[in-house]
């Protein structure tokens, strides 16, 4: 498969496997971290039969290249979210190690998950770092940084600079800020609270198990309820059980929603690139009005600004002529250049808009697709639970009234 | 100060007249279960609800201490009502009827005919603890004691558990869905089902606090009465520890051993099959509105598809 017909053939990405490693990091010191086994496989048109063309290993932070690569090369694409680097909004239970067996395998989920948004984003899915990404496992590392795109970054002060300083950013993009804002503080709220809840959920169905032990102590010593408490306590303990796969889906379905934190965070850096070029527009634009202004003043003999220039003239005696015509001479050139970057300037602006509006578009249609359906997934797992409790309850009362 | 008021009907033919209502203190009853005590040492008497609020228990059932002591009282007179000998005790007819004055003053009378006799059998009792010959019954209901006494407290502390963490579940649930609601004001496409897991979230909510309201009425009650009374068992026992010297204190006891034993499994099942019964409602009502939220959920994704392709 050949780079240029890559995104247009039919492609499977899977993360199949995770495997702990050892070896030696950066510090030349010993450590351990998991791999994951990155399968790609070819659709064939003919018979619908998938056959794999590339398979490799790869660490999470290979993944955070990838995408740091992306958010610098598509500024204007609201760019996939990996999934969370450390546990977070995590009920008693849970570990919040990353060797935690139960975590990795949620990370495997959700590596694979990036990496299919990445596959079936119109833009995205033709980069060739990407496709290097799953089809080249040695030296990927070097070629990403080779791109030099660390140096193309826009520096995080620059960028909060022009936050505060920009004059008339286009109001969609503040809106949208604001947008984003709210969804990270309402989604944070609703997984801290999901998490208390699920912690409390285990605490009602594990005390039941206790139940258990007890009614079997018990019935050894009642002839006509032994029976009865023997069997009810098996329900309760079956009961009491029932709670970790209960809670080990609801964690699917509380990943779903942090992908949508984590895309609150796309769609803010999305704000920030517009408010950075638009700052640097106005910056540029006013740049070229005050050259404007100096050529007029030194042409027309007036002052109406203060200038060094000015002011050494008037201690050190006037200029000739041809000081002031080679001064004008430069300073027109420079308003040339000026106005020639201001257009392009511009027109660079009204195309990252464009193209920025149209991926946000694509991006809402998606998120409320993905909601929904993620909210009708938990309305799915409610009523197994609900099924599971009413089976159970129902047996042990049969037993309880067999006593 | 406390007053409990009862109302008392009656059809039986020893009682002046068919109905009173009278006021007693928590003490009144005190008086009256170490009467019967006294009265009856071989009967297995009710216990009375603790006279101050325990600690680590679950104290307020319902939010009122108050509220379970009462009921607690109630049930205490009624079980003495339904036993054959004990109803027609004379202290507990004064306890029923008389206005406070006249209980003050019965009071103060000396301890019955019945309750000399009983004394003298506690004293002959506590002078033959640890006697060898134990009839072999007595072993048994001594062992069963014991167990019984160790479990049913043990059910007791799980239980008042199981409340607590039902409790505290149902508080951070009434939190669970506003955060919904709360979520729909900024997304205008998600808004019917934001709303709708909130809707439904709200309700588990309210089904929850009805089961902890059944467990409390139900299940809670009657297992910590149970621990009352095996402490109550705890003492008679040593009666039962007699040789023959008093054999119609014997026989006694053991016919109202069994007649306490069966009561106890008949409760004990009924309260253990309302709290399965409660937990069933429960899940039941929570399947109806998930149930429904999807169904409503699934026909407007059918009908949103079928604009499309229109």
């Amino acid at each position: 498969m050949t780079e240029n017909n890559f995104s247009l053939k039919k492609i499977e990405i899977s993360v199949s496997e995770a495997e702990k490693r050892s070896g030696r990091n950066a510090v030349n010191m010993q450590e351990t971290y998991t791999a994951y086994l990155v399968e790609t496989r070819s659709v064939e048109h003919i018979d619908g039969q998938s056959v794999l063309t590339d398979s490799l290993w790869r660490r999470y932070s290979e993944f955070e290249l990838l995408r740091s690569y992306l958010l610098v090369y598509y500024p204007h694409v609201v760019v996939p979210p990996l999934p969370e680097k450390r546990a977070e909004f995590v009920w008693h239970k849970l570990s919040a190690d990353n060797m935690d067996p139960d975590f990795v395998e949620r990370r495997r989920i959700g590596l694979e998950n990036f990496l299919l948004r990445v596959a079936s984003h119109p833009i995205l899915c033709r980069d060739k770092i990407f496709y290097l990404f799953l089809t080249q496992e040695s030296n990927w590392k070097e070629t990403v940084n080779e791109t030099g795109f660390q140096l193309k970054a826009d520096s995080r002060l620059k960028a909060l600079n022009a936050t505060f300083r920009v004059k008339n950013p286009d109001k969609r993009f503040t809106e949208l800020k604001h947008y984003s804002d709210e969804l990270q503080s309402v989604i944070s709220h609703l997984l801290r609270v999901r998490a208390r809840v699920a912690d409390r959920l285990y605490g009602v169905y594990k005390v039941h198990g206790n139940y258990g032990r007890v009614f079997s102590e018990w019935s050894a010593i009642e002839k006509e309820m032994g029976d009865g408490l023997q069997s009810a306590g098996h329900h309760m303990d079956v009961y009491a059980s029932s709670i970790d796969d209960i809670l080990e889906d609801e964690e699917h379905y509380a990943d779903q929603l942090k992908e949508y934190l984590f895309y609150a965070e796309a769609l803010r850096a999305v704000c920030r690139k517009h408010e950075l070029m638009q700052y640097d527009l106005e910056m540029a634009a006013q740049d070229l009005a005050s050259k404007k202004q100096q050529c007029e003043e030194l042409a027309t003999g007036t002052v109406r600004t203060f200038s060094l220039k000015g002011m050494t003239t008037k201690l050190f005696g006037q200029e000739t002529p041809e000081q002031k015509e080679a001064r004008i001479k430069v300073l027109e050139e420079q308003i040339n250049e000026g106005e020639q970057q201001l257009k392009s300037k511009n027109l660079e602006g009204r195309e990252f808009v464009k193209n920025a509006w149209a991926d946000i578009e694509r991006f809402k249609e998606q998120k409320n697709r993905d909601l929904k359906e993620a909210l009708i997934s938990y309305a799915v797992m409610q009523i197994s639970m609900c099924k599971k409790g009413i089976q159970v309850w129902t047996n042990a009362k049969e037993c309880f009234s067999k006593m | 100060m406390l007053f409990f008021s009862h109302f008392l009907q009656t059809s039986r033919g020893e009682f002046d007249s068919s109905e009173f209502e009278v006021r007693r203190r928590y003490q009144d009853f005190l008086w009256l279960k170490g009467r019967l005590e006294e009265a009856h040492p071989t009967l297995i008497i009710p216990p009375l609800p603790e006279k101050f609020i325990v600690k680590g228990m679950v104290e307020r059932f319902n939010d009122d201490f108050i509220e379970t002591r009462r009921k607690a009282l109630h049930k205490f007179l009624n079980r003495i009502a339904d036993h054959p000998t004990l109803t027609f005790n004379e202290d507990f007819k004064v306890f029923l009827t008389a206005q406070a004055w006249e209980l003050s003053s019965h009071k103060k009378q000396g301890p019955g005919l019945l309750s000399r006799m009983g004394q003298t059998v506690r004293a002959v009792a506590s002078s033959m603890r640890g006697v060898k010959n134990r009839p072999e019954e007595f072993v048994d209901m001594n062992n069963f004691i014991e167990t019984f006494n160790q479990k049913i407290n043990l059910i007791d502390k799980i239980s008042q558990r199981i409340y607590k963490e039902e409790r505290e579940y149902f508080e951070e649930m009434k939190e669970y869905g506003p955060i919904h609601i709360l979520w729909s004001a900024s997304e205008e496409d998600l808004v019917d089902s934001l709303k709708g897991v909130a809707g439904c979230i709200d309700k588990c909510c309210k089904a929850t606090e009805k089961r902890m309201f059944g467990l409390s009425e139900t299940l809670l009650p009657v297992v910590h009465e149970y621990v009352l009374y095996s402490e109550t068992l705890m003492l008679t026992e040593e009666i039962g520890k007699l040789e023959d010297k008093v054999e119609c204190a014997n026989n006694a006891l053991k016919a109202d051993w069994e007649r306490w034993k069966q009561n106890m499994q008949n409760e004990i099942k009924s309260a253990f099959t309302d709290m399965a019964e409660e937990n069933i409602s429960y899940y039941e009502q929570c399947l109806a509105t998930w149930e429904s939220f999807l169904t409503s959920q699934t026909d407007l994704h059918l009908e949103e598809t079928s604009e499309d392709k229109s």
